[in-house]
C-alpha cells in the first residue's frame, strides 16, 4: 500500500484503497505512516486503513463527529473497527462516543503522549510543561499546522504571544531521519526555542495495535 | 497616490465617526491609529472612562463576537488586543486619577502545570475594560498562589484558565481547598479554557464556565450585581 504525501494526508486523509480486510483502522492522518509501518512489519494483511484529515488536530471539536461518521459508514463491512486517536483535545467526547459505539480507541491525551509512552510522558510532563512537541509528521507539516494557522507568516511579531512561555521544542522522532532532524532544528529556531531531539519510535501505538490485532 | 487619497484623517472625523472608525481600526489591529484616536477624543474633552467604553470596549466586543462566530481567528484577535492595549496604556493612568468606579476585584491566572495564557490575557483585558480591578497571576499557579492573592487583594472573583485536558483537573483542587478552608463562599469562581465546558464547570463546583472573554465579562457583572443586591440593607 502506498500512502499519499503529507499534504494530502493533512487536508484529505486517506480512503480505504483496497477494501477486503476484516478489520478497519480509522486513524488520524498524522500517524498514517507509523500505523502502516506497524501493520506491514507484522504482516497483517487482513487489515484496512482509512485516515481522517490530519488537520483536524487543529480543530478538535470536529474530531468526534468525523469519527462517528466514519464508523457509521463502515461498521457493516467490517468485523471489527479500531479508532486510532487518543483524546486529542476532545475533552472526553471521543472516549464517550467510542464507548457508546463499542469500539476501542488509543489511550492517552494525545499522540505526543502515546508515542513517548503514556506512563512515561505523564511522569515527565510534570516537569516538562514548557516544552512544545513535534512528531515526524508535524515537522514535515510545520507550516500547515503551526506557522500559517497562527498567522506567523503574516505577523511574525506575534511569535512571543504564542511561544513566550515555552522554553524548548522537543522533536519526538519516530524515525531516524537526519533531514527531519535538521528541519525540526529549524522549526525550533523559528519559534525562538531551544531544541531537543528525542527518539520515541512508535511507543504505545505499536504495543496497543499488537495487543488489539494479535 | 490612490492610497494617500483614501487615507482617513482621524482628526477630521466628528466624535461619532471617529469612535466608529476606532472600532474598525481595532478590528484591523491598528495600534498606532488606536493610540491616535484615544488622544484625539481625550483632547476633545471626552472622559477617559467614556473613551474606554465607547471606543475601545465596544470595538473589542465586535472582535469577540466575530471570533466566536468563526469570522475572525486567533491571530486577528491578538492583533486587536494588542491595539487595545496601546489605547489602554494611555487611559489607565487617567482612569486612576479620575477615580473611575471599580466594579469588583478579580484574581486571575492559568493553573499549575499550564503555560497557556492567550485566552486568560484576553479575559483579563476585557474585564479591566469593563471596570474590574485585575490581579493577573500569570501562568503555572499553585493553590497557595491563588488563595494568597485572593486574601491579599480582598478579591470578589477568582478566574482560572487551562488549555490542557491534563491540567484542567487542577481547578478542582483549588476549589476543594477553598471549601476545606471554609472560604469558598467568599468568592465567585469562574473557569474557562478550550477543553472545558459547562458540565465540567458544574462538576468541579465552579460558579460559572465562561466560553469566551465577552461571556466572562457579562457573567462577572451579573454575579457582582447579585452580590450587591444581597448586601443591600433591607
Amino acid at each position: 500500500m502506498q500512502l499519499p504525501d503529507a499534504t494530502t494526508l493533512t487536508t484529505c486523509g486517506l480512503s480505504v484503497s483496497d477494501p477486503g480486510g476484516r478489520i478497519l483502522l480509522i486513524a488520524c492522518g498524522a500517524i498514517a505512516r507509523e500505523v502502516l509501518a506497524v501493520t506491514q512489519a507484522n504482516g497483517w494483511t487482513h487489515i484496512d486503513l482509512t485516515c481522517l484529515p490530519a488537520i483536524l488536530h487543529n480543530h478538535p471539536d470536529r474530531i468526534t463527529p468525523a469519527i462517528k461518521q466514519a464508523v457509521d459508514k463502515n461498521h457493516d463491512q467490517y468485523a471489527q473497527i479500531f479508532v486510532l486517536y487518543a483524546d486529542c483535545g476532545t475533552g472526553g467526547e471521543l472516549f464517550d462516543l467510542c464507548k457508546k459505539l463499542g469500539v476501542e480507541m488509543l489511550k492517552g491525551p494525545h499522540c505526543y503522549s502515546f508515542f513517548e509512552g503514556n506512563a512515561g510522558f505523564a511522569e515527565r510532563s510534570k516537569d516538562e510543561f514548557t516544552a512544545f512537541y513535534l512528531t515526524d509528521f508535524l515537522v514535515r507539516q510545520f507550516d500547515a499546522f503551526v506557522w500559517k494557522p497562527l498567522g506567523l507568516d503574516r505577523h511574525p511579531h506575534l511569535r512571543d504571544a504564542y511561544f513566550g512561555n515555552y522554553e524548548k521544542l522537543v522533536y519526538q522522532a519516530q524515525s531516524k531521519d537526519r533531514e527531519l532532524d535538521h528541519k525540526a532544528q529549524d522549526c525550533a529556531a523559528r519559534l525562538g526555542l531551544n531544541y531537543e531531539r528525542r527518539f520515541t519510535g512508535y511507543g504505545d501505538l505499536e504495543s496497543t495495535l499488537t495487543g488489539w490485532i494479535d | 497616490m490612490a492610497d494617500e487619497e483614501d487615507d482617513i484623517i482621524l482628526s477630521e472625523l466628528d466624535d461619532e465617526a471617529l469612535a466608529l472608525q476606532m472600532h474598525d481600526d481595532l478590528y484591523d489591529g491598528l495600534k498606532e491609529e488606536i493610540e491616535e484616536g484615544v488622544n484625539i477624543l481625550l483632547g476633545r474633552g471626552w472622559e477617559p472612562y467614556e473613551v474606554l467604553t465607547k471606543a475601545l470596549v465596544a470595538g473589542m466586543t465586535i472582535v469577540g463576537i466575530d471570533f466566536r462566530d468563526g469570522i475572525l481567528f486567533v491571530p486577528e484577535v491578538l492583533l486587536a488586543a494588542n491595539a487595545m492595549k496601546g489605547g489602554m496604556a494611555i487611559l489607565k493612568p487617567l482612569l486612576a486619577e479620575t477615580g473611575a468606579p471599580s466594579v469588583g476585584t478579580m484574581v486571575i491566572g492559568t493553573v499549575k502545570g499550564d503555560i497557556h495564557d492567550i485566552g486568560k490575557n484576553l479575559v483579563a483585558m476585557m474585564m479591566e475594560g469593563a471596570g474590574f480591578d485585575i490581579h493577573d497571576l500569570g501562568i503555572n499557579n499553585s493553590v497557595d498562589a491563588y488563595i494568597d492573592a485572593l486574601k491579599e487583594q480582598n478579591a470578589d472573583i477568582l478566574g482560572m484558565s487551562a488549555l490542557l485536558t491534563t491540567t484542567m483537573p487542577y481547578m478542582k483542587v483549588v476549589i476543594d481547598t477553598l471549601v476545606e478552608t471554609g472560604i469558598r463562599d467568599n468568592y465567585i469562581v469562574m473557569v474557562g479554557g478550550a477543553p472545558l465546558n459547562e458540565e465540567f464547570g458544574n462538576a468541579i463546583g465552579a460558579d460559572a464556565y465562561c466560553r469566551d472573554a465577552a461571556v466572562a465579562v457579562e457573567t462577572a457583572k451579573e454575579f457582582m450585581d447579585r452580590k450587591h443586591n444581597q448586601m443591600a440593607p433591607l
